[in-house]
């Protein structure tokens, strides 16, 4: 170590505190680094609660209790709409920017972190009333983000260490986190662009260390390598939204590399028919479809769903877990034929609660909406891109709605009930 | 108003901002605990923030201390380890329950084996360190050939 350092005043009150500036001894900190970063994740954040919360919309949990994994939600759920069936690929491109913007993000946040982390032990904590509640809404702003992203990760990686259902946890938890967030942006938002448009006088960097330890990155370095972080996940993640050479691309991500099948039906399975709990012999000979309805109930043999006239739609399958894959041809029955038979015949599409052969999981039973059951794309599909759906697939039967997230689009189809959802 | 300013701190603006967030974060925050296991909802949610500030942060720090450290006078050089380590342990942080195999749900449910996490991981490793290692060579050739051809050159 550098002798003459040690003689400046701020090294001779000794031993330093993290409450003491000189503790914080790197060059690259400075209100201007952080205020770059703060924008960004202005944008990065502002898009991830957008689509977040079309994500809950998609779900339509107003239509049926069902669908709901919230149903104390109140006015949180102010905004909810139908969800539409077009385009087509809505929730694939809302989920894949959720998640993987939310992948890409990281190193720009922990970067935010670290550059503002010398205020987390200034002292006294607070000089004023307006202060003391600035400090508690930055550990809704603080502990929310970590919150936020720690579910989401381990969410897509099928890892459910958290207390609790991760809808809930999720939906509730961002918007504890938005209320920092909005706060934390409306306080420092004018003196962020100020920064970022006429730069700041040194004597009023607040974050700028007194004491700089030698340089060994400039902050355009440091950016360099924050960018550098975003990049790589970008690289290694992205591709799990595509099939084909782009999945294989996304070497560190779920659902990323060579697909998990090959053929027609080779293409990525939202959950396995033995991990579903599906017994092959139920599928087979003995499985039934029962339509209930106005008319009755109906029961129909796989070979009498056949007779009926069959449709074609390349819908993809994309999941909340922000993967998806490109288009698939699907080929069946549409719902909308299905709901007439049922004895809705009027033209009117109904709701339809459809029923699956698992026997247990969240979404073993989800309704659908009037409008997906009336979209000629919707179809109880019985065979994929040219040949007969697999097991993991959702043989003998599954539904596929245009722009619905993959789990309601469900697999083994058992019992459809068109009309009286709720 | 004045008097608001000097009980308060700050001005009313302030105030409003702050009560709107706290009844937001209210009115959320009881549903939060409701969602879960209300105490470890609150372990995980403060947990998250402290953890981070008084471990995971000063940990790196350390670590980037005890390099820049053992580099000693060729402490320049510390960005060729720092860079490829920082980018390594940000993907082993957040693939850890793919990249340890400690996700026993991925296989059953993807039908996919989790396995070739750890192998790519250690790949792209590898990679970044070699990339830090070639870009380290090729400022070294040029900065050597600055100086043995430095003056002729400057003279034509």
């Amino acid at each position: 170590m550098d002798d003459s350092r040690l003689k400046t005043p701020a090294r001779l009150a000794a031993p330093q505190l993290p409450s003491t500036p000189a503790f914080w001894r790197s060059p690259v900190r400075g209100v201007r680094f952080t205020a770059l970063l703060g924008v960004v994740l202005l944008a990065g954040i502002t898009l991830l609660f957008v689509t977040g919360l079309l994500s809950y919309a998609a779900y339509n949990p107003d239509l049926a209790a069902v669908n709901d994994k919230t149903p104390d939600k109140g006015l949180l759920g102010f905004y909810l709409f139908a969800w539409p069936t077009g385009p087509h690929w809505l929730y694939r491109l809302t989920q894949g920017l959720h998640v993987t913007v939310g992948i890409v993000l990281v190193p720009v946040l922990l970067a935010k972190l670290w550059s503002v982390v010398p205020k987390l032990f200034v002292m006294p904590p607070a000089r004023s009333v307006a202060q003391a509640l600035e400090r508690v809404s930055l550990l809704l702003l603080v502990g929310g983000v970590l919150f936020e992203f720690v579910t989401g990760l381990l969410n897509i990686q099928l890892e459910y260490l958290f207390p609790g259902s991760f809808y809930p946890l999720h939906f509730y938890g961002a918007w504890v986190f938005v209320a920092g967030f909005v706060a934390h942006v409306g306080l420092k938002l004018p003196r962020t662009l100020r920064v970022l448009r006429h730069g700041i006088p040194p004597a009023a960097d607040e974050l700028a260390t007194p004491d700089p330890a030698p340089p060994t990155l400039s902050r355009r370095g440091a950016l360099t390598v924050v960018g550098a972080g975003s990049l790589l996940l970008l690289v290694t993640s992205a591709g799990r939204s595509f099939d084909g050479p782009l999945r294989r691309v996304a070497l560190l991500t779920p659902r990323g590399g060579a697909e998990p099948g090959e053929g027609p039906n080779g293409f990525q399975i939202n959950k396995t028919a033995a991990k579903a709990g599906i017994v092959p012999a139920d599928t087979r000979e003995r499985w039934r479809l029962t339509l209930a309805g106005p008319a009755g109930e109906v029961r129909l043999t796989r070979a009498q769903l056949l007779a009926m006239p069959q449709h074609s739609a390349a819908l993809p399958i994309a999941c909340v877990e922000g993967w998806s894959t490109s288009d698939q041809w699907w080929r069946g029955v549409r719902l909308r034929d299905l709901a007439a038979l049922a004895g809705h015949a009027d033209g009117r599409a109904p709701d339809v609660l459809v029923e699956s052969l698992q026997p247990s999981g969240p979404f073993r039973t989800v309704a659908l909406r009037g409008n997906q059951v009336a979209d000629p794309r919707s179809l109880l599909a019985f065979g994929v891109n040219g040949e007969e759906l697999s097991l993991d697939h959702g043989y003998p039967a599954r539904i596929v709605v245009p722009a619905a997230p993959g789990v309601m689009n469900t697999k083994w189809v058992a019992r459809m009930t068109f009309g009286g959802v709720r | 108003m004045r008097r608001l300013r000097r009980w308060y701190g700050a001005g009313p603006l302030h105030l409003v901002l702050m009560a709107a967030s706290f009844a937001i974060a209210a009115y959320a925050g009881i549903r939060l605990l409701e969602g879960g296991d209300t105490y470890l909802v609150v372990l995980w949610f403060v947990g998250a923030a402290l953890l981070h500030d008084l471990v995971l942060l000063p940990l790196y720090t350390l670590a980037d201390r005890a390099v820049t450290g053992a580099l000693g006078r060729r402490r320049g050089l510390v960005n060729f380890v720092r860079v490829p380590a920082l980018l390594s342990g940000l993907l082993l942080l957040m693939w850890w329950p793919l990249i340890t195999r400690h996700s026993h749900r991925y296989e059953p449910a993807a039908g996919m084996s989790p396995d070739r996490f750890l192998g790519n991981w250690l790949l792209i490793t590898a990679a970044l360190f070699t990339l830090s290692a070639l870009w380290l060579v090729v400022r070294t050739v040029r900065s050597r050939r600055r100086v043995t051809k430095g003056r002729p050159s400057a003279s034509h």
